[in-house]
């Protein structure tokens, strides 16, 4: 049962990462990225990690592919050529990527690691929300508030990036 | 039954693979930059896999990192494509070459 989840999620993962590389038009691979992004969350679900298939959806769905959709739009492009001239380049680096996988995975095996007797268990007596909001608070304190600090920089530099004229010498539409 | 890690390990590495390839592949920027998050969402596959496998949740809190450097490279990533359209009125790479020599 469980592996029938799996590999329906595994397979519209692979299919629609493909689309998304693959598709012409840059509005269906955002479409295929929203479809791959749905199912990434059905596969942190069959994982126990229901507080992040949450975040997932409303994250990743739900803010950043809906800007993707709106500068798609805004910038009312023409559909060009598919392929970067550099694709001998790229089907190297593939190939050697596969080949290098192939070979890790035969040399070790399919054995599994061990399992280590981890220090904070995912679900034990609370929910996941609460066990993440736990170890979040506590040991993770400071990169949280890091986290906080890039995502105030991030906001300020994109609206001084995108804002028309600062200091009058932006070029003009 | 479970499902052995391997099988996430795969699924992870072909996805980032599709990634690296539309990286290099692709000649529309706004691809080049959905490219990098099917990357970041493959780190992220693996991330939540070892945090089941190995019953810790911080591989979930680590995801967390992950999507909010998500969230900052496609907000800044998508002004920088604003402003590059706004100046030279394409997104196309090849025709971005102003720091080659």
């Amino acid at each position: 049962m469980e592996l029938t989840f799996f590999i329906y999620f595994a397979f519209m993962i692979a299919t629609t990462s493909v689309m998304v590389v693959a598709v012409r038009n840059p509005i269906y691979s955002a479409v295929a990225l929203l479809i791959m992004f749905f199912h990434v969350a059905g596969l942190y679900v069959t994982l126990h990690a229901e507080f992040l298939a949450a975040v997932q959806i409303i994250v990743y769905a739900g803010a950043i592919l809906v800007l993707y959709l709106f500068v798609v739009m805004l910038l009312n492009l023409r559909q060009d050529d598919r392929y970067h001239r550099q694709w001998p380049m790229a089907a190297a680096v593939g190939l050697t990527l596969v080949i290098e996988a192939i070979i890790l995975t035969v040399m070790k095996g399919w054995t599994a690691p061990v399992v280590a007797t981890g220090t904070e268990t995912t679900v034990q007596g609370t929910s996941n929300a609460g066990a993440i909001g736990d170890v979040l608070y506590t040991t993770y304190l400071f990169p949280f508030e890091v986290a906080s600090l890039i995502l105030l920089v991030a906001m300020i530099g994109a609206i001084m990036l995108a804002k028309k004229d600062i200091g009058g010498d932006a070029p003009q539409l | 039954m479970t499902i052995p890690l391997s099988y996430y390990l795969v699924l992870s590495s072909i996805v980032f693979l599709t990634g690296v390839v539309g990286v290099l592949l692709r000649r529309n920027i706004i691809i080049i930059l959905l490219s990098v998050e099917l990357m970041l969402n493959a780190t992220n596959i693996n991330f939540v896999a070892f945090s089941q496998y190995f019953h810790d949740v911080a591989g979930q809190v680590f995801v967390f990192f992950a999507l909010t450097v998500a969230a900052a490279e496609v907000a800044v990533g998508l002004a920088i494509i604003i402003a590059l359209y706004r100046a030279k009125s394409t997104i196309n790479i090849d025709e971005l070459q102003l720091l080659k020599w």
